[in-house]
């Protein structure tokens, strides 16, 4: 099921336009791996055919998002069944996470017994530690004080930080406090300020992840899908030769490459929400309940070492017709 | 002589009572009955407060109220004027407007959403 993509030489030895075409399929479970600038399709279905030894990954590590414990409308009656089928999923993957990321809205209404619940169903996922970063709905009325005692020990202001694992520099942001009327989501002079020192020591082959919850790029700022001052985080990015940024929030996938940074968004274990301007307002999307768990997913990322980028699959709950 | 006091006992009454009926409307003007009567109320839908600009006068116990299926706030621009706490599917907040002014408002978990209230 192998399909290689036209080779098409730059520089950087990357085929960035089949790159591309490649990340358009990856929603629909495509897996993508770059091997030395040649782009690798492989049907999600045809993974069992695949050598190992071009799956395997040095890093590997899943990212859920928007769990929102606690809505119960008509769109996901019951979120806590569907981010189950979500830990079922990370359990079942061939190659075991080592390590989970949650971009944001663990909770709906950030009450105690919604992250309560979040952290009881996840403690039967295998990969046991647990990277989070605050969603809107995780620090309502109380300035984010609950979310940073919960899952902020170690992290900076309102719950930044960052860390290595092999030789990958993860670095979690907070874009969602002290949002001004009209705004976008917001970084602030003092997380700016943080993360240019944060990455100051580094290597320009160091490969970084950066993860937050609100998209670092303009999805649809009509919506309030982009951050406001996110440019300049990126512009502390741009020397490094690889780098990744994962969000959530939109409740979709969706993925951009700009020169030497990959965008990628997770969809929701919890409910989905409407393409950029396909409905009047970017709230809970009803859709028939046996097409639900086809658009609420999970993302597995593997990184090789020695290889230009992540592989980034992303894995519906359900495959539906 | 007992006739006439009573009769002003009577008169100052009326007076002090009218005094006290016309207590609370805004100086100098006749406000409809109706209109210092009444409540607003602003609804909260599909991310946005219907109407988005109100006009009341001084006074007014304005409320809002979400039919939304997300959790929204009512959050004045200034962030100290008003600010309700997150408001779940028919869950309600209320202020009453006592000075004149424009108060425009957002919803702090998605600011896009904005709204004005002018108090006359």
């Amino acid at each position: 099921m192998a399909r290689y993509i036209k080779r098409n030489e730059q520089t950087d030895g990357i085929d960035r336009r089949g790159f591309l075409k490649c990340m358009a399929w990856a929603g629909t479970g495509t897996l993508c791996v770059i091997k030395g600038g040649v782009l690798n399709s492989y049907a999600f279905s045809g993974i069992g055919d695949l050598d190992p030894a071009d799956m395997k990954g040095e890093l590997s590590f899943a990212q859920i998002s928007d769990s929102h414990m606690g809505f119960n409308k008509a769109a996901n009656p019951d979120v806590a069944a569907t981010l189950k089928a979500a830990v079922d999923k990370i359990n079942g993957l061939t190659v075991a996470p080592e390590f989970l990321l949650h971009t944001g809205d663990i909770s709906h209404l950030s009450k105690p017994e919604e992250f309560d619940a979040v952290d009881q169903i996840l403690k039967s996922a295998k990969p046991q530690d647990v990277f989070y970063v605050p969603g809107e709905h995780d620090v309502l009325n109380d300035d984010g004080k609950q979310f940073l005692e919960r899952y902020g020990k170690g992290s900076k202001g309102a719950g930044w930080y960052s860390f290595e694992k092999k030789g990958v520099h993860f670095i979690g942001l907070v874009n969602v406090m002290n949002l001004k009327a009209g705004g976008l989501g917001t970084l602030g002079h003092e997380q700016l300020e943080w993360l240019e020192e944060d990455l100051k020591p580094l290597t320009a082959s160091t490969p970084v992840i950066v993860f937050a919850h609100i998209p670092l790029w303009a999805v649809y700022p009509q919506w309030g899908w982009d951050t406001e001052d996110s440019a300049q985080a990126l512009s502390y990015l741009k020397r490094f030769g690889s780098v990744s940024v994962l969000n959530g929030h939109i409740h979709q996938i969706m993925q951009k490459v700009e020169g030497n940074i990959t965008f990628h968004t997770a969809a929701s274990t919890a409910f989905p929400q409407p393409q950029p301007g396909q409905a009047d307002s970017p709230g809970p999307m009803k859709v028939p309940a046996e097409q639900l768990r086809g658009l609420l997913g999970i993302t597995d990322v593997t990184y090789v070492q020695g290889r230009h980028a992540l592989a980034i699959v992303d894995t519906k709950l359900e495959e539906t017709r | 002589m007992k006739k006439r006091i009573g009769i002003g006992v009577c008169m100052g009454a009326m007076v002090v009572a009218a005094a006290f009926l016309t207590a609370g409307r805004v100086r100098g003007e006749r406000v409809p009955q109706k209109e210092a009567a009444a409540a607003m109320e602003v609804k909260i839908d599909n991310f946005t407060f219907a109407p988005v600009t109100i006009t009341v006068p001084a006074g007014t116990k304005v409320s809002w109220v979400n039919r939304d299926d997300i959790p929204h706030t009512v959050v004045s621009d200034d962030k100290t004027t008003f600010k309700s706490k997150a408001l779940d599917t028919d869950d309600k907040f209320s202020f009453t407007f006592d000075k004149p002014g424009t108060y425009p408002y957002f919803c702090s978990i998605h600011p896009k959403m904005t709204g004005k209230v002018v108090v006359q």
